[in-house]
């Protein structure tokens, strides 16, 4: 039985599509920022993009190799474990398609590997098929530092503790391991549609 | 840790107010008792969900200000411009009303008196509120764990936990630092700016001591200090950091 909160009637904002808001979930205008460490400053010209693991031959780019990749401007929503959800996000970066595509692996998951250590989780499937990208440009500008820039993984189908800020890498893999948040309690996969935000749900 | 106990699932609890105290202008502390709590570790946070009579819900998260062996969980809250949860909680909730909540949530940015080393705590405005929950652990299993602690606010008005904070400060193990960065108490001789290089070499441990450093606040408080304890030399490995995303409200 849930108890209703006496007075309480909320402020919903009717400018914003219902469907488009997963439960437990409110629409922000601003871009608050949440991470676990310091901020990183990796310079350019030491930066890498890697696909290494279970793969017969691991790939690196340099960031110049990087930016020479077609890239493709992404209008989308994003939905963070914290209760924000922000709409209409635009994003500039280059397509996971794009980066696996001359990778022959038989993996099914990726550990993600960022500057500062951080790490998370993802079947390949969700990296795949036009639904995840690696991110260097938001709302028309380079993606800042305190946003995960130079660059950021993008899936905005899942919570956005996915989209690993300050991303280096894909760590292809046979078997799942959990990353960062996924082993302090948060969900495996982190579905804002299923309302999976930790453990158990 | 215990893997097996993370995986339980975390149900919404319906906890009682049974203490209210008003802690500044804008930001109330609020006790709740909670009969199945499962306990929680110092520095982690609850979900409170709110249910109008319709059946519409909001959701937000707030750290918890109590200590794991206090009998009741607490949470501050301070009421936010255009907030939808925290007016509610900070200017409706009355004594008596049920409250729904859900965790303890969150791994990281947590203190148990280990992993090991001295302890710098840097708390900008309400980002007193997790460290509150650490300290009185820290007091309650009587940790022998050196603490300093720096604690930054705009006014004398929007200090939080004063009396408990200058109880805490007479332990020989905490030494708490504060700055007013707006107006200072009559005859205040301490610190009067934004927390910068000098204030941290001064009144917090040192690199060479290797001090777990937890900072909390709204986020250009927490870039701008862990941004001058990374230049000071502090291990970015050793600096775990929480962020209040401050939605809807100027740093």
């Amino acid at each position: 039985m849930t108890p209703t909160s006496r007075g309480f009637l909320g402020s919903r904002r009717t400018d914003a599509d219902p469907s488009r808001i997963p439960p437990g979930q409110y629409v922000t205008t601003a871009f608050p920022v949440l991470s676990a460490g310091p901020t990183p400053h990796t310079p350019l010209d030491r930066w890498t993009f890697s696909i290494r693991g279970a793969v017969a031959e691991p790939i690196s780019w340099t960031w110049d190799e990087f930016r020479a990749l077609p890239s493709e401007n992404i209008t989308t929503d994003i939905h963070c474990v914290t209760k924000w959800s922000k709409l209409d996000t635009e994003w500039m970066g280059v397509s996971l398609d794009t980066l696996l595509a001359g990778v022959q692996s038989s993996a099914g998951h990726a550990l993600v590997f960022c500057d500062g250590g951080y790490t998370t989780n993802l079947p390949i499937a969700d990296l795949t098929g036009g639904k995840a990208w690696i991110t260097y440009g938001f709302g028309g500008a380079s993606l800042d530092s305190q946003h995960g820039g130079p660059a950021r993984l993008l899936v905005p189908h899942l919570y956005f503790w996915k989209s690993a800020k300050w991303v280096r890498g894909l760590d292809l893999r046979d078997e799942d391991q959990p990353g960062f948040w996924e082993r302090y309690g948060y969900h495996n996969y982190g579905d804002p549609w299923q309302e999976q935000r930790y453990s158990g749900d | 840790m215990a893997r097996a106990a993370l995986l339980r699932r975390l149900t919404w609890q319906t906890g009682t107010i049974v203490k209210i105290v008003t802690e500044t202008a804008r930001t109330r502390t609020i006790a709740l008792q909670v009969p199945e709590w499962r306990g929680h570790r110092g520095g982690q946070h609850v979900d409170i969900r709110l249910t109008a009579d319709d059946g519409y819900q909001a959701q937000r998260s707030y750290s918890i200000a109590s200590a794991p062996s206090d009998a009741q969980v607490e949470i501050t809250v301070e009421r936010l411009h255009d907030g939808e949860v925290s007016p509610y909680l900070v200017d409706q909730l009355r004594l008596g009303d049920e409250l729904e909540l859900r965790g303890p949530v969150g791994g990281y940015f947590v203190w148990q008196d280990s992993p090991g080393g001295p302890l710098l705590l840097i708390a900008g405005g309400s980002g007193i509120v997790p460290f509150r929950s650490m300290l009185r652990h820290h007091r309650s299993i009587h940790s022998t764990v050196p603490v300093q602690l720096l604690y930054s606010v705009r006014t004398p008005e929007d200090l939080f936990y004063r009396e408990e904070l200058m109880r805490m400060a007479t332990s020989d193990e905490i030494d708490i630092s504060l700055t007013f960065t707006r107006t200072q108490p009559p005859g205040w001789n301490g610190y009067d700016r934004r927390i910068d290089r000098e204030m941290l070499v001064e009144s917090g441990w040192s690199p060479g001591a290797d001090p777990l450093v937890y900072v909390c606040g709204p986020t250009a408080f927490v870039e701008t200090a862990a941004e001058l304890l990374v230049g000071i030399g502090h291990d970015p490995r050793r600096i775990r950091t929480e962020r209040f995303g401050g939605i809807g409200e100027n740093p």
